[in-house]
């Protein structure tokens, strides 16, 4: 795995017993004693991950309101410094380049969290898209290290670290501090569908960072967890997947993201005009969540069948949740089809899709 | 470093073998095997009566990660299949010698053990 780019806790995870896979080619932690039992954890006490491979974008300038408003879907002029929002960034076709957070850190001061496999590809587009505004657009990715701590007690553990009150950062919210002495952006955010932090932080203070972490979450249950449980995780709550729910052909509408699209947020975007056409006219197909009652896990790429046993669309991504314990997973089906009964053939055996509108279990969210 | 008793026979595709004195095997994945499969979370076994030829796939093992064909490492016929197995997958994981034995075969040729590796020659192969 020599190719592979190392986050700085590479050998901090592999000295914690961590399982190294390539993952979109960085070689990541993807479990350490089981992605069951570290998902179970998020939900009853904490995990902590290394998300560092995500990437991180600077946008600066007069024009960074306007030039953001203009590659996002969502409303960036609805945010003040200290708040944060999740937008899909379109192609023309309302196809999705990537899904990303936008930070607000001031005016004309914005801070993008980008998906790692996107990364090259995202500052390319938005490099592209710049021109003509008053803004820079400069990738910071290597320079930032992320440390998420997730689940009920992640707040208490965060806490125990930093003078910032942390119950005045509501979700979606973030401020500029301290955690273990270390200058962290402290963002209420993350992938699980629990209450968490999101600590963006200087690329040599990763190993320091996570050491003390680590140290104080022991009293609160804290856990290693990897990106097996960050993925089911993710699933479990609904959260959408670049290359998953959603891609290039695959819009935010049909991905049933239609609150993170505001077409009349009082200018042109990138995709606006082909996501009221799909709007006004209909889905062709949409993406559903299932759980089947059965073990048997649904994977990603399986013929979904409609009533009559015609293939109606596809699974996008399937797993088990270890709460549920029963198999769940999403899948891009024919609008037609998906009031019908759907099925997969796992085996030789059919076995029936019920629908659900996630999360999948209750969330606690703050 | 993985756990390969000695007193056990060892199939290329990571199943164990234990003859009993009465000529009957039990038979599961090696410890090897449910390590590189990671959290298991589903097995299919044939049912009892069953006959199987040595390579012949007899179910399916199922991780967060993938699905993978078992394979029986001689033939015979399933006299018993691991009941506890459909609820608690996860022994495979956690016993992969003893509570998580997946069948039990009345063998066709007993003979046929004799060609399976030995303790020392998989723990070589997986090395």
């Amino acid at each position: 795995m020599t190719d592979l780019k190392r986050t700085p806790l590479r050998d901090f995870h592999a000295a914690n017993g961590a399982r190294l896979v390539d993952f979109a080619g960085w070689e990541m932690p993807v479990q350490y004693r089981s992605i069951l039992e570290e998902h179970k954890a998020v939900r009853r006490t904490a995990g902590l991950f290394d998300v560092s491979h995500m990437g991180e974008v600077e946008v600066k300038g007069p024009d960074a309101l306007r030039f953001l408003n203009y590659v996002v879907t969502n409303d960036v002029s609805k945010l003040f410094p200290g708040r944060v929002l999740y937008s899909p960034m379109c192609y023309p076709s309302g196809g999705v380049v990537d899904d990303l957070l936008v930070y607000m850190r001031g005016a004309d001061d914005y801070f993008l969290c980008i998906n790692a496999g996107n990364i090259d590809k995202d500052v390319a587009w938005l490099h592209e898209q710049a021109k003509g505004f008053a803004v820079t657009v400069t990738d910071r990715s290597a320079d930032y290290a992320l440390l998420a701590v997730q689940g009920p007690t992640a707040a208490a553990i965060v806490q125990s670290l930093t003078s910032e009150k942390l119950d005045q950062v509501g979700y979606y919210h973030f401020v500029d501090g301290t955690v273990a002495g270390i200058p962290c952006i402290i963002s209420r955010t993350g992938y699980t569908g629990e209450d968490g932090f999101e600590l963006y932080h200087p690329a040599g203070s990763a190993v320091a960072l996570a050491e003390a972490v680590v140290k104080a979450g022991a009293a609160h249950g804290l856990e290693f967890t990897g990106l097996g449980a960050r993925d089911s995780l993710r699933l479990e709550a609904g959260y959408p997947l670049y290359g998953h729910e959603i891609t290039a052909d695959i819009s935010p509408l049909t991905a049933g993201l239609g609150w993170t699209v505001k077409l009349d947020k009082g200018c042109d975007f990138i995709g606006r005009a082909a996501l009221l056409a799909e709007k006004t006219n209909g889905a062709v197909n949409k993406v559903v969540f299932f759980k089947t009652g059965d073990r048997r896990i649904v994977r990603a790429d399986t013929p979904v069948l409609g009533a009559d046993g015609a293939v109606v669309g596809k699974v996008l991504s399937g797993t088990l949740t270890p709460i549920l314990n029963e198999a769940i997973g999403s899948a891009l089906v024919t609008t037609a089809a998906a009031a019908a009964p759907l099925a997969v053939d796992i085996r030789g055996t059919l076995i029936n899709l019920q629908l659900v509108k996630p999360p999948f279990v209750p969330l606690k969210k703050s | 470093m993985s756990n390969v008793p000695s007193d056990l026979r060892y199939a290329k595709s990571h199943e164990w073998l234990q003859l009993a004195a009465d000529g009957t095997a039990t038979v599961g994945i090696t410890d090897y095997a449910q390590n590189s499969l990671g959290d298991i979370t589903y097995v299919q076994l044939p049912k009892v009566g069953a006959t199987l030829s040595a390579g012949q796939v007899y179910g399916v093992v199922e991780s967060v990660k993938a699905a993978s064909d078992l394979y029986s490492p001689v033939a015979g016929t399933v006299i018993a299949i691991n009941p506890a197995l459909d609820s608690a997958p996860e022994t495979v994981n956690s016993d992969a010698y003893q509570g998580g034995w997946m069948l039990k075969l009345k063998l066709s040729n007993p003979a046929e053990v004799d060609a399976l590796l030995d303790a020392a020659a998989y723990a070589k192969l997986i090395g």
